[in-house]
């Protein structure tokens, strides 16, 4: 307690001491990898390899002339199979790159103590981020190339690396701070360089301490470099949450961060900037923990990306038998609950999670008794009961009237709610609604 | 070492679609969040009920069994009505999740200690039919049920509800029936020095669950150790009644009584912890709440000043309920990163 946070929030239980002590492994060769041509924010990926064809580990094999996109890579070496549609952990069917293996796997490197950044240029950090097909790890998937092409005018000020992991279950964050802090603060320096910020800070919530002390170490000596304990509160972690936790400013609706002259990056993507400029690596595995009363063995893995979430689980012992399970692409705050195993991890899997039936809710749900709990623990300061009703009744110009755009999908409303009322997926409806007429509104008669 | 093996063997079988581990597993999909908190209405309306008990036990200390009858009676009478109305209108029985109980506590805890059993029935029926089920039950319901139940009391037996007797730990009176209660020695009597130890036990004649205001306090600070009340409501209240009758006994403390004997007397105390705090009657969000206190509370002490009747906690907090959805209409809180007077 006394540690910096912002308004609002909840406290979850969460269960991270499942993995929190336990080190990253390295996951097992997968013989096939299923590679969607969407894995970040924005415009889809081409196919730039054709069926039958053979492919190296890192090669290029997906990418679009779109700003807001970013490559994807092969992850393993071996033959095209086939490309074709698959069901995305994000909840949703793409197309995808199959490569079936030959069984090597390339060495990247194992160097950690970074290069000379003064040799390169800003330019030059922006092309490799891009080039590796770096986005944003901690779930978003957010092309980080882009973040680090601010607008014309816009100054940035500094990097807030995001280390917060406020998730109940998920310790990849953790881990890689705790065991990689070398190239943690490389991959920050790299962005503070790429994007001209003076300052870089490191928000990270009070429950790591080896991860704060880790990293202490390793500034020890670079004054520009501020570490930021945080309270361990949900949602700590979501980015504006983050930036006035941390540095006391509030990015202002419809606003971006860079708009309050900063950006945020997950610690996961700092490491990945710094393979990617030291050793030539595109983003082509992560570390994922798999956790949750569902799962037999909790473990910390670093996956190739594309393998599937069966093959992962499978080597976490399974899943406990005989129970109905949720599995989640994430956390269980924010996760995807998904309708198969045979679903790839992507750039955004931060975690797997099983949560076995009787953590589960039910469906029922009772009156709202206007308790207030949502709007007292609403960390963008709206009306969650009022914006579920009015977005489960289709009544969309009241839902945006009352600022449901704004609302970040944190889903403390629901966890605190104790009517059990299902208000994110209402307000969800909402703003899904408002997009359909907005869309409905655009097309040509 | 056993299990080492185990996991080499799943690591070889992983690849293959149909591991054994998996295809055992049912798979559930739901929206997120996944994980909710395990407060529920029940668990909340118990607690209140929990915490009406010390003002129910000293009720029965105070005023004998009688209290206990009446009690008994209200929230047997409260479920009796809930249980009809919900059958009637073939909506799922949830005569057990407490609020029932709840509002037959409060109107029990609110009337004078001879009360007679039929009228306590009488308002219990109104209470809960007509100030709950008929706006469509529990969370729908405009007005505090046990106050409109009070208050139709109020209406419909003027005289019963307003005979007081003195609670037996008080040395009676040759052959005296009733007594007169704080507030009404205060309001016509004029009477202005009163033992203060005696309001914040509950030793005064009063209706049965008001007077010991220690009871009521232990019981509303239970709630907020639960975290079940917001502190600005009962505070905020209080506070108010506090500093406005302040202000006229400061002028004329000859004529006007203190601001702890506002505190202590009649239903300010149990009208701050149990009915103030009501959730589906108070505002949602917190300049709402401030509103609504500090205008009850100003009102309550008006109401006791220089209103025809001795006690106004109880219309304060009712005339206030029927603002509600307007103050929570027009107090919305102000938007993560939006700017003061700025939509």
């Amino acid at each position: 307690m006394g540690n910096k946070t912002f308004d609002r929030g909840v406290h979850p239980s969460y269960y991270k001491e499942l993995t929190s002590g336990k080190g990253i492994q390295r996951a097992a060769l997968p013989k096939t990898v299923v590679i969607p041509l969407v894995q970040h924010a924005g415009t889809p990926c081409e196919p730039l390899v054709k069926k039958g064809e053979a492919v190296v580990e890192g090669q290029k094999i997906g990418e679009v002339k779109a700003f807001v996109s970013a490559p994807v890579h092969a992850s393993i070496s071996g033959k095209i199979k086939d490309i074709e549609l698959t069901q995305h952990p994000g909840g949703y069917r793409c197309a995808a790159i199959v490569i079936e293996g030959d069984g090597s796997a390339k060495e990247w490197g194992r160097a950690c103590n970074g290069a000379d950044l003064n040799a390169l240029t800003p330019e030059a950090i922006r092309e490799a981020v891009r080039e590796a097909g770096i986005v944003g790890m901690g779930g978003a998937a957010f092309p980080t190339s882009i973040k680090l092409s601010p607008p014309k005018g816009k100054a940035i000020e500094a990097v807030i690396l995001n280390g917060c992991e406020c998730e109940p279950y998920l310790t990849a964050d953790h881990r890689m701070m705790a065991e990689e802090p070398e190239k943690v603060v490389w991959g920050l320096r790299a962005l503070m360089k790429a994007t001209g910020a003076a300052k870089g800070f490191i928000g990270i919530e009070e429950n790591k301490p080896d991860a704060i002390e880790a990293l202490k170490k390793q500034i020890a000596s670079s004054p520009e470099i501020q570490i930021i304990v945080l309270e361990a509160k949900y949602p700590q972690g979501a980015e504006k949450m983050l930036i006035q936790a941390s540095i006391g400013r509030k990015v202002p609706p419809g606003k971006l961060p860079f708009d309050v002259g900063v950006i945020v990056n997950n610690v996961g993507t700092a490491i990945a900037v710094y393979e990617a400029l030291n050793w030539g690596k595109p983003l082509i595995e992560r570390v994922v923990t798999i956790s949750g009363n569902g799962v037999k063995e909790p473990r910390n893995l670093l996956v190739r990306i594309g393998t599937s979430f069966e093959e992962v689980v499978a080597q976490c012992g399974g899943l406990v038998d005989g129970k109905e399970i949720e599995v989640l692409n994430g956390g269980p705050m924010m996760g995807v609950a998904q309708p198969t195993l045979a679903v790839p991890v992507v750039k955004g899997t931060s975690g797997i999670t099983a949560i076995a039936a009787d953590v589960i809710k039910s469906s029922d749900y009772e009156p709202c008794i206007r308790c207030a709990s949502c709007v007292e623990v609403c960390p963008m300061g709206l009306m969650p009961y009022r914006l579920g009703d009015y977005g489960k009744a289709y009544r969309t110009a009241d839902f945006k009237a009352w600022d449901g755009l704004t609302c970040i999908e944190c889903g403390c409303c629901s966890y605190v709610c104790p009517a059990k009322r299902p208000l994110l997926q209402w307000i969800r409806i909402g703003k899904l609604k408002l997009r359909h007429e907005a869309q409905k509104a655009q097309a040509p008669k | 070492m056993d299990q080492k093996t185990m996991e080499n063997k799943e690591l070889k079988e992983a690849p293959s679609s149909e591991a054994p581990a998996l295809a055992a597993a049912r798979l559930v999909v739901s929206s997120s969040p996944h994980f909710l908190n395990t407060e529920s209405i029940p668990k909340i309306m118990h607690s209140v009920v929990t915490a009406l008990l010390p003002a129910a036990a000293a009720s029965v200390y105070f005023f004998g069994w009688r209290a206990l009858l009446l009690i008994i009676v209200c929230v047997a009478a409260c479920m009796g009505t809930e249980y009809a109305f919900q059958r009637i209108r073939n909506k799922p029985i949830k005569v057990y999740d407490g609020s029932a109980i709840i509002t037959g506590m409060l109107l029990a805890l609110t009337l004078p200690p001879g009360f007679p059993v039929y009228a306590a029935i009488l308002g219990s029926i109104f209470a809960i039919g007509v100030g709950k089920q008929l706006f469509g039950g529990l969370g729908y319901n405009i007005f505090n049920p046990a106050l409109l139940g009070r208050a139709f009391l109020m209406a419909t037996y003027p005289v019963l509800t307003t005979t007081w007797a003195e609670p037996r730990t008080v040395e009676k009176a040759v052959d005296a029936v009733t007594a007169a209660t704080p507030l009404a020695l205060a309001k016509f009597e004029g009477k202005v020095d009163f033992n203060l130890l005696d309001l914040f036990i509950g030793n005064t004649a009063g209706s049965l669950g008001e007077t010991s205001a220690i009871a009521i306090i232990l019981g509303g600070l239970y709630l907020r150790y639960k975290g079940y009340i917001n502190w600005k409501l009962p505070l905020g209240y209080l506070g108010t009644i506090a500093a406005f009758s302040a202000i006229f006994w400061l002028a004329n403390p000859a004529k006007y009584p203190s601001p702890l004997f506002h505190l202590l007397a009649g239903g300010a105390m149990l009208g701050a912890w149990f009915m103030v705090t009501d959730m589906v009657t108070s505002p949602t969000t917190s300049l709402g709440q401030w509103i609504f206190v500090v205008c009850a509370g100003i009102m309550a002490v008006v109401i006791r000043l220089f209103g025809g009747l001795p006690e106004g906690v109880m219309y304060s907090i009712l005339f206030m309920n029927a603002f509600v959805p307007l103050l929570n209409k027009h107090t919305r809180p102000r938007i993560f990163g939006a700017r003061r007077g700025k939509e």
